[in-house]
C-alpha cells in the first residue's frame, strides 16, 4: 500500500513537471538530432562535428529560428560503439521526435543505423567521404564519393606533379569502406595498365598501434625500381602512430608520398607534423582554402569554441552545406515532415566555404570540387593541385563491373537509389 | 644645416648602394635573371629556376634554395622582386634575395609565398646538397651526400670527388661515396657506370637496391650494364633477407617488450598473489595520464626540462597508480579475497569508474604526449639494419623494470615477506607478519609497475580513456603462458609471444596473425594448463 501511494505520487509528480515543460518545449522548438561518437577511438574525428552542429544551431536561432519556431540540439554518444548507433538513432527518432539528424563518420556505423532511418522514415545527414555504392531514401550525403576524392588522389600521383607512381602501397582499416574503396581503386589502377604485382593491400585493426612491421614492409616494398605511393584508409586515432612510425622510420614524402583520404587539419592538431612535410590529404575543402566565404567561417568557428587554435576541416564543411541545405529545403516546404523536406532538397544550392556553389542532386549526392593538399609545417594543408570546378559524384562507381547501368536517382520516373530501370515507366 | 647633413647622407647611401650594386650586376647578372623564375607561380617554373640558380655557383644561392625549402622565399606583389624572410622574437624579417638588402619588418600580405609541392622540395634538396658537401657540421654534410644519393646527376660527380679527398668523418665519407657511386651510374661512360654498380653492391640497402634495379629496367636487355646491375641486386639480396629478418626480430622483442611491461605488473598481481584485477590496464592508462600531465606543468613552468620529462613522469606514475592501487586493494578488494568471481566483477566496475573520472577530467579526444629527441628517428646499427629509437628505449625500460622487479622479490625483506604471505599465509601471519599490510603494499607495487609501463606505452599509443583496455587481454595472455607467479616465464614468454607474432604478420596480416597467436595459446593451455614454467611442490597447489 505504502508502495503504490510512493509510486503514484512519483508518477504524479512527474506528469506534473511534463506538463508544466511540456507546452514551452514541444510546439515551439524543432529538434535537431547529433549522432557522433564522443568517446571511444574515433572521438578524435567525431567530437568536432558535434560542435559544428552546435554552432550552426546556435547560429540559426540568432537569425531568428526556423519557421518561427527555435531549433534544439539533442546530442547522443554513441561511443565509437556500432551497434549502439542503431539505438541511439532510434532513441533520438522515436523518443526525442528530432526532425533530423546529422551524424556517423565511420561507414560501418552508417551501415549500423541505415534499417533504422529506413524504417521509422528519418532523415540523416551524413559529412564524411566514403566508399559510395549506396543511395538511401532517407539519407542525403554530403561527403564525397570516391570519384570525387580517391579517384582524383591516385590520378595526380600517377602525374608528373605527383611523382609519376607506379608501385601501389593500399593500406586500411579493417571495415567496409576501405575494403570498397580499395576494391575500386584497384580496378581503376588495373585500367591504367598497373600489374597486380605492383599493389600492395593491408588492413589493421581499429586504434592499431604497432606499426613498425607494415611500415618496413611498405620501406621494402618500395625498393623495387620504381616509384612508389602509398594510399591510406586508415581511419580515427590509429592515424596517429602511424604517422609517428613513418617519422621514425624516416620515411620522406620526397621518396615514398602517402596520401591520407581520413586525415584533415583536426587529426594533424594532435601530432608534430614536421617530419609529416609534403605528405598528402585529398578533401573537397581545407581550411587553407582562399576566399570570403571560407574567412568568415574559419572566424565564426573560432569565436564560437574560444580557441584560436582550432581548426576547421572537410567533414566540418560538408555539415556546412548540409544543415543550410536543409533549412533552405523546410523553408520551402514550409514544414520539417521528412516527406517533404526530401522533395525540397533535390536542386538546393549553397555557396560553401570551399568557394563553390554546391548543389544536391537527385542521387542525394552533391558536386564538390576535388582538392589535394601537402602537409605543411604548421599542420595546414599547401593546396598543390584542384578540379578547376564542382564535380558531381557517382553513387556507383563505374569501375566496379557489377555496377554496370545501376542508377540511383529519386525524382520521377526512376525513384531508386539502385536499380537499372525506372520504378514508373 | 639640417637638411643639408640629411640630404648629405642620402647621397652617401645612394652611392654606396649604386657601388655595391655595380660589383653585384658586373658577377651575377645570370643569378638575379634565374631569381625571375620564382615569381611565375608554376611549380615546372619554380624547378628551372631551382636548377639555374644553383648552376650560377653564386654564394647568395644557398640562402635563396634554403629559404625556399622551408617555405620562406616569398615574391613581392609590387614589383615580383624576390624576398626571403625569417622569423625573429615575432616579427617576420625580410632580405631582397637579389641585392641582399635587410628590409627590416615587412607586412607578409604585401607578399605572395612561393608555392611548394614534393616535386620542388626534392630538387631544392638536390640542389642544396651541393652547397653543403662541404659544410661544417657533419649532419648537414651526411645530409647533403644523402640528397645528392637521392637525386643522382653525373655533373656531381667532380665536386664529390672534390669534397670527398678534404673528409675526414667516416660516416660522412661513406654516404659521399655512396652518393658519388650513384651520380656515376648516371654517367654516358660505360666504365664509369660500372665502377658505379662495383660500388654500389657492397652496401646493402633497399634504397641502393631500387636505384640499381632503376637502371637496369632502363638498360637494354644483355647489355654489360643490365648484367651488372641485375647480378649485383641478385648479390644483395642475400644480405638484405638477412637485414629483413634481423629487424623483423627486433620487432618481435620490441612487442615483446611491450607486453612485458603492460603484463609485468599483472604478474605481481595476479601472478603472485592470486587476485583477478581487471583494472589493470586503468593503471596503464594513470600512468600514461601522469607523462601528460607532467609534460604540462613542464611546459609552463621550464620547458628546457622537456628532453627529460618522461624521466621525470616514471617516479611520479609509479606513485601515482601505486596509491590508487592500494586505494583499490584496502577499499575493495581485501574484503573479496578467495573469491574470484566477485573480485573480476568489483575490478571490472572499477576500471569503469576510472575511465569515466579520467574522460571527465581530461575529456575524451586524445591527449598529445611529446617524444623527447633521444627517443625518435632511427639508428642504424649495421649496413641495411635500422632500428626506431623509441623501440630501443622501450626495450632497454622493459628489461630494467624487470630487473627492479626480481630485485625487489628476490633480494629484499619486503620480497620475501611477499612471499611467505603468498605461499602460507596463516604460517607467515603467526610469524609476526602484517598480512594486510603486506597486500596492501604487494598490490601497491604491481599497480605501480603498470603506472610505470603507461609512461612508456604513452609514446607509442594514444593516449585516451580507453589505452588500458587494449592492453588488458594480452596482459593475462602473456601471464597465462609464461605460468602464473614465475617471473622468468613472463620474460621468456612475452619474447616468444612477440617474435611470433612479428614473423606471422607479413604472412597473415596485422588482423588474422593476433588471432593465430591467441589460437596457438588456447591449444597450448590444453597440454600444459600452467604455462611455460608451471611452478612445482606445494606452491602450486596454493
Amino acid at each position: 500500500m505504502l508502495q503504490l501511494t510512493r509510486r503514484a505520487a512519483l508518477a504524479g509528480l512527474l506528469a506534473g513537471t511534463v506538463l508544466a515543460g511540456s507546452p514551452a518545449w514541444a510546439q515551439d522548438t524543432i529538434k535537431v538530432g547529433v549522432l557522433h561518437s564522443l568517446s571511444g577511438t574515433m572521438a578524435i574525428s567525431e567530437t568536432t562535428l558535434k560542435d559544428t552542429v552546435l554552432m550552426l544551431v546556435d547560429e540559426q536561432n540568432k537569425k531568428g529560428g526556423l519557421l518561427g519556431k527555435k531549433l534544439e540540439a539533442v546530442v547522443v554518444d554513441p561511443a565509437s560503439n556500432w551497434p549502439l548507433f542503431a539505438e541511439k538513432a532510434r532513441e533520438l527518432i522515436q523518443v526525442h521526435k528530432v526532425a533530423v539528424v546529422f551524424g556517423c563518420w565511420t561507414s560501418v556505423s552508417r551501415k549500423s543505423v541505415l534499417p533504422v532511418f529506413e524504417e521509422l522514415n528519418g532523415l540523416l545527414f551524413y559529412p564524411v567521404q566514403y566508399e559510395g555504392e549506396e543511395s538511401s531514401r532517407n539519407v542525403f550525403y554530403t561527403g564525397a564519393a570516391p570519384n570525387q576524392q580517391a579517384i582524383p588522389a591516385v590520378e595526380y600521383l600517377m602525374s608528373k606533379d605527383g611523382g609519376e607512381a607506379k608501385r601501389w602501397v593500399l593500406l586500411g582499416t579493417d571495415y567496409v569502406y576501405p575494403r570498397t574503396t580499395n576494391k575500386i581503386l584497384r580496378a581503376f589502377l588495373k585500367s591504367k595498365g598497373v600489374a597486380d604485382a605492383d599493389i600492395m593491400e593491408e588492413y589493421t585493426p581499429f586504434g592499431h598501434s604497432d606499426w613498425q612491421t607494415i611500415v618496413r614492409r611498405v620501406k621494402q616494398f618500395a625498393s623495387q625500381g620504381k616509384k612508389t605511393a602509398v594510399v591510406s584508409t586508415i581511419n580515427g586515432d590509429a592515424n596517429v602512430p602511424f604517422y609517428k612510425e613513418l617519422g621514425n622510420q624516416g620515411i620522406k614524402a620526397t621518396d615514398i608520398p602517402v596520401v591520407a583520404f581520413s586525415v584533415g587539419e583536426e587529426e594533424l592538431a594532435g601530432i608534430d607534423t614536421k617530419p609529416l612535410l609534403g605528405h598528402l590529404a585529398a578533401w573537397n575543402y581545407f581550411q587553407s582554402v582562399k576566399n570570403p566565404t571560407n574567412a568568415a567561417f574559419v572566424s565564426k568557428w573560432k569565436g564560437f569554441i574560444k580557441n584560436p587554435k582550432r581548426v576547421t576541416n572537410d567533414p566540418m564543411e560538408a555539415h556546412v552545406i548540409g544543415f543550410q541545405m536543409w533549412v533552405q529545403a523546410v523553408q520551402q516546404a514550409g514544414s520539417t515532415n521528412v516527406d517533404a523536406v526530401r522533395q525540397a532538397m533535390y536542386g538546393q544550392k549553397v555557396k560553401s566555404p570551399s568557394g563553390y556553389d554546391i548543389v544536391m542532386h537527385p542521387n542525394h549526392h552533391l558536386s564538390k570540387p576535388v582538392m589535394i593538399g601537402e602537409i605543411k609545417a604548421d599542420g595546414q594543408f599547401e593546396i598543390v593541385w584542384q578540379t578547376k570546378g564542382p564535380i558531381v559524384a557517382e553513387a556507383w562507381s563505374p569501375h566496379i563491373a557489377e555496377n554496370k547501368g545501376k542508377v540511383a536517382n529519386w525524382q520521377y520516373p526512376w525513384v531508386c537509389g539502385n536499380c537499372t530501370s525506372p520504378k514508373f515507366k | 644645416m639640417h637638411v643639408g647633413r640629411r640630404r648629405a647622407l642620402a647621397l652617401f647611401l645612394i652611392l654606396i648602394f649604386a657601388a655595391v650594386g655595380r660589383v653585384q650586376d658586373a658577377r651575377a647578372d645570370a643569378f638575379t635573371d634565374a631569381l625571375a623564375g620564382f615569381a611565375k607561380d608554376s611549380y615546372s617554373d619554380t624547378i628551372a629556376a631551382v636548377e639555374k640558380v644553383s648552376a650560377t655557383g653564386d654564394p647568395r644561392a644557398a640562402a635563396v634554395l634554403r629559404a625556399l625549402a622551408e617555405g620562406n622565399l616569398q615574391v613581392r606583389k609590387s614589383d615580383q622582386a624576390i624576398v626571403y624572410t625569417r622569423e625573429e622574437g615575432g616579427k617576420t624579417l625580410g632580405t631582397e634575395a637579389a641585392s641582399g638588402k635587410e628590409l627590416g619588418e615587412i607586412k607578409t600580405d604585401d607578399y605572395d609565398q612561393v608555392r611548394v609541392n614534393n616535386r620542388v622540395r626534392s630538387a631544392v634538396q638536390a640542389a642544396l646538397g651541393t652547397f653543403n658537401l662541404v659544410h661544417p657540421d657533419t649532419r648537414q654534410r651526411i645530409d647533403a651526400a644523402r640528397a645528392l644519393f637521392k637525386n643522382p646527376n653525373a655533373a656531381n660527380i667532380p665536386l664529390l670527388l672534390k669534397s670527398l679527398e678534404k673528409e675526414t668523418d667516416p660516416a660522412a665519407k661513406a654516404a659521399k661515396e655512396l652518393a658519388l657511386a650513384a651520380s656515376r651510374l648516371m654517367s654516358d661512360k660505360q666504365e664509369e657506370r660500372l665502377a658505379g654498380i662495383a660500388h654500389l653492391k657492397t652496401a646493402g640497402d633497399s634504397e641502393v637496391r631500387d636505384l640499381l634495379l632503376r637502371v637496369a629496367g632502363q638498360a637494354e636487355k644483355g647489355s654489360p650494364i643490365h648484367t651488372a646491375a641485375t647480378e649485383a641486386v641478385a648479390s644483395m639480396d642475400a644480405q638484405l633477407r638477412l637485414a629483413r629478418n634481423a629487424e623483423i626480430f627486433f620487432q618481435g622483442l620490441s612487442l615483446g617488450s611491450v607486453l612485458l611491461l603492460a603484463a609485468i605488473g599483472l604478474a605481481i598481481t595476479f601472478g603472485v598473489m592470486g587476485v583477478i584485477n581487471m583494472a589493470h590496464g586503468e593503471m596503464v592508462m594513470l600512468g600514461a595520464y601522469t607523462t601528460f600531465v607532467v609534460q604540462q606543468i613542464i611546459r609552463t613552468w621550464s620547458p628546457e626540462l622537456m628532453e627529460v620529462s618522461v624521466l621525470i613522469a616514471v617516479p611520479l606514475a609509479f606513485l601515482v597508480s601505486g596509491a590508487v592501487g592500494v586505494g583499490l586493494e584496502r577499499g575493495v578488494i581485501r574484503h573479496l579475497y578467495g573469491r574470484p568471481i566477485e573480485t573480476l566483477l568489483m575490478t571490472w566496475g572499477v576500471s569503469m569508474i576510472l575511465q569515466q573520472a579520467v574522460r571527465t577530467a581530461f575529456g575524451p579526444t586524445n591527449r598529445e604526449v611529446v617524444s623527447p629527441s633521444w627517443m625518435s628517428g632511427t639508428m642504424e646499427i649495421a649496413s641495411g639494419i635500422a632500428l626506431t629509437q623509441n623501440r630501443v628505449v622501450i626495450i632497454l625500460f622493459g628489461l630494467l623494470v624487470f630487473a627492479i622487479v626480481i630485485f625487489i622479490t628476490q633480494k629484499t625483506w619486503f620480497g620475501l615477506q611477499m612471499r611467505a604471505v603468498t605461499q602460507n599465509r596463516a604460517m607467515a601471519a603467526s610469524m609476526g607478519i602484517r598480512t594486510g599490510r603486506v597486500d596492501a603494499m604487494t598490490f601497491g607495487l604491481g599497480s605501480g609497475i603498470a603506472g610505470m609501463a603507461g609512461v612508456a606505452l604513452a609514446q607509442i599509443d594514444n593516449v585516451s580513456p580507453n589505452l588500458g583496455q587494449g592492453y588488458i587481454v594480452d596482459s593475462f595472455m602473456v601471464v597465462v603462458f609464461g605460468g602464473v607467479g614465475n617471473l622468468l616465464g613472463l620474460l621468456l614468454g612475452s619474447s616468444i609471444l612477440g617474435v611470433i607474432n612479428k614473423f606471422l604478420e607479413p604472412f597473415a596480416g596485422a588482423v588474422l596473425g593476433k588471432i593465430f597467436v591467441l589460437v596457438a595459446i588456447i591449444v597450448f593451455i590444453q597440454f600444459r594448463p600452467r604455462g611455460l614454467f608451471a611452478l612445482k611442490g606445494r606452491a602450486a597447489e596454493a
